[in-house]
């Protein structure tokens, strides 16, 4: 029987998972089933993050997206919701317009993903087994979100030695931005006091 | 495992077998352990209540009881209300089932014996547990029933609030330890009982009963199951739920609680490591061969079951104890009590081991702490009557012992 790479194996089951129901939370009408879809689409890339050997991306995934969103989200369905079950319809413009956005995305992210050489030919039963020999940790990932790529520090070129401030500028504009939305949802989510109706109360 | 199994079948098939011993293992645990809980539960709530609890069922003490009810269960008619969300009603007991097992992915019963050493352990736990909340969430959702959707929220309200103190909490041993990898964690709390992070220093000995109290709240246990007040909302989330639909819930639940009070083990209360180092007095060890260090790990395994055990049944103590509180007193315990609590105790868990170092774990050999007690022991037994098992004892030296590394079971 023709050996099984059970490493392939879960890179398609998993890529399967996580494509078919991002696909039904598309088609899907019902709100909370599409919430029950992206659960599950998301909960596949996870897997996927654990398969490439990055525990630690691949439990964020599971507790910020999985985990923190979806749970706000579908508790704000329950909230608002008028009837037992609510469906939304989208109109046709809608379609196309979200089909135009997406495909310039995928257009644009396919390419870039081929187009790096290192990427290529890498499933060989060498490098994995080299892959599961020095596991990856979540380490040099976090030293670089706080400012320093350890991973460079080896680098022979004097050149690329440099800049190594790592991603702490991006980091701090985008919680900077986390923080403005935040801040900007209290504000619209405060509780508006009207005037007439206190009025008529009274 | 697989590298065990290599020898005799083909590679692939070597991992599919080591696969599923660790799957079949691990879903027991959580199958046993609901069968025994839940007859434990009867027990505990009788003894409680001044009453005998379940008696007949299997001879003695009644501890064939669960079964009876399982079968009970199984026999049930699996009814679904008409205006339910098909798939969601099927899916969302599966969901939290789902969700509890995963935690018992990453953790590990003894030195070493861990299905899938991951090395952000605790952190994969916290995030895989509450991903439990879907499955009531839905469950309450899908059933189309006002109750079980008034227990749903809650439920929603309620653990995405207690998860924000639960994570400080828990961050404080891993800070001590400098570490999310449980094993390591474990490793380092070798010894006498004084070497437990829980002892560590004061803050942490009361971060753990925030820990404990927030870990009830996160697996929905009395007095903070609101979600299914039975006095007010039926039975809350599973209001429409029968048969085994309705078990997988409680296996669930059962799950997650041995799961949380294994987690306190490991982190507060030296995991596999005894009050006693006993294993290493009987030289149990792996450099006295690979059968001693079996069995050593396999005392070890028994000894973190115990103290998860002891977790559980505190937690029904507690649940036969008190009276449930109310929803508003729930987010006042999280969000006026608990989390301002976890956050100082952070904060002074940080000023601690910054100005009184003391005892600094991570500079410690493993294991290392207790070794000049042990030796003692061992030379004070050496000149006794008895040089067969205390001369095994005394082999293992210091070095042999620091450098003796977890044997990581493959995942």
């Amino acid at each position: 029987m023709e050996p099984i790479n059970w490493h392939t194996f879960f890179f398609l089951l998993f890529s399967l998972l996580a494509v078919v129901f991002a696909v039904a939370v598309v088609v899907a009408s019902n709100v909370v089933r599409m919430a029950f879809y992206l659960i599950m689409s998301l909960g596949a890339a996870a897997g996927l993050f654990f398969l490439a050997g990055a525990d630690f991306v691949g439990a964020m995934q599971l507790m910020i997206y999985v985990g923190g969103t979806l749970v706000l989200l579908i508790f704000g369905v329950m909230l608002t919701a008028q009837g037992p079950f609510i469906s939304m319809k989208t109109r046709g413009g809608d379609w196309i317009l979200a089909a135009l956005l997406a495909g310039i995305l995928l257009a644009l992210l396919i390419p870039a993903a081929f187009s790096v050489p290192a990427w290529r030919n890498r499933a060989t039963p060498e490098y994995l087994a080299g892959v599961r020999e020095r596991p990856a940790t979540s380490a040099p990932l976090a030293m670089g979100l706080v400012g320093a790529r350890v991973d460079r520090l080896a680098e022979a070129d004097a050149n690329r030695r440099e800049g190594m401030a790592g991603y702490l500028l991006p980091f701090e504009i985008v919680s900077v931005h986390l923080l403005v939305v935040l801040v900007g949802a209290a504000y619209l989510a405060r509780t508006k006091r009207r005037a007439t109706a206190e009025r008529r109360l009274l | 495992m697989a590298a065990y199994f290599d020898q005799f079948v083909p590679s692939w098939l070597a991992y599919l077998a080591a696969a599923l011993v660790h799957a079949f293992l691990l879903l027991n645990v959580v199958a046993v352990g609901a069968l025994v809980f839940i007859w434990a539960e009867r027990k505990v709530s009788g003894r409680i209540q001044d009453r005998l609890g379940p008696t007949r069922v299997g001879g003695k003490f009644g501890w064939l009881q669960s079964l009876a009810d399982g079968i009970k269960l199984i026999s049930k008619e699996d009814t679904m209300p008409a205006g339910a969300d098909r798939l969601l009603f099927r899916a969302a007991p599966y969901i939290s089932l789902c969700a509890s097992l995963c935690a018992y992915l990453a953790l590990p019963f003894s030195d070493g014996w861990v299905a899938l050493p991951v090395d952000v352990g605790v952190f994969f736990i916290l995030a895989v547990m509450g991903l439990e909340v879907f499955g009531v969430i839905l469950g309450g959702y899908a059933s189309a029933s006002k109750w079980s959707l008034f227990g749903a929220m809650r439920e929603a309200a309620q653990v995405v609030s207690y998860e924000v103190p639960m994570g400080l909490c828990v961050v404080v041993p891993v800070l001590i330890a400098g570490q999310l990898d449980l094993v390591k964690i474990g490793q380092m709390q070798g010894g006498l009982f004084t070497n437990w992070l829980i002892l560590h220093d004061p803050l942490i000995f009361c971060t753990f009963w925030v820990y404990f109290t927030c870990a009830t709240a996160s697996v929905n246990r009395a007095p903070f199951d609101l979600a299914e007040a039975e006095s007010e909302l039926v039975a809350g989330f599973h209001t429409e739920y029968s048969g085994l639909r309705w078990s997988i819930f409680f296996m669930a639940e059962y799950g997650s609680m041995f799961a949380v009070s294994g987690l306190a083990a490991i982190l507060f209360f030296g995991g596999w490591n005894g009050p006693l180092p006993v294993t290493h007095w009987l030289g149990l060890t792996a450099e006295n061969g690979a059968l001693a260090g079996y069995l050593g790990n396999f005392l070890g395994m028994l000894n973190f079951i115990g103290k998860a055990t002891l977790g559980v049944v505190f937690m029904m103590w507690v649940r036969w104890t008190l009276p449930r509180l109310r929803i508003d007193q729930v987010m006042k315990t999280c969000l006026k009590y608990c989390t301002p609590l976890a956050a100082v105790f952070f904060l002074g868990a940080v000023a601690w081991t910054y100005y009184l170092p003391g005892v600094d774990v991570r500079s410690r050999p493993l294991g290392m702490h207790y070794q000049r007690w042990w030796e003692e022991a061992a030379e004070g037994a050496a000149e006794s009557e008895r040089p067969g098992t205390m001369a095994a004892a005394a082999k293992p030296s210091l070095a042999s012992f620091v450098r003796s590394q977890p044997q990581v079971v493959e995942p």
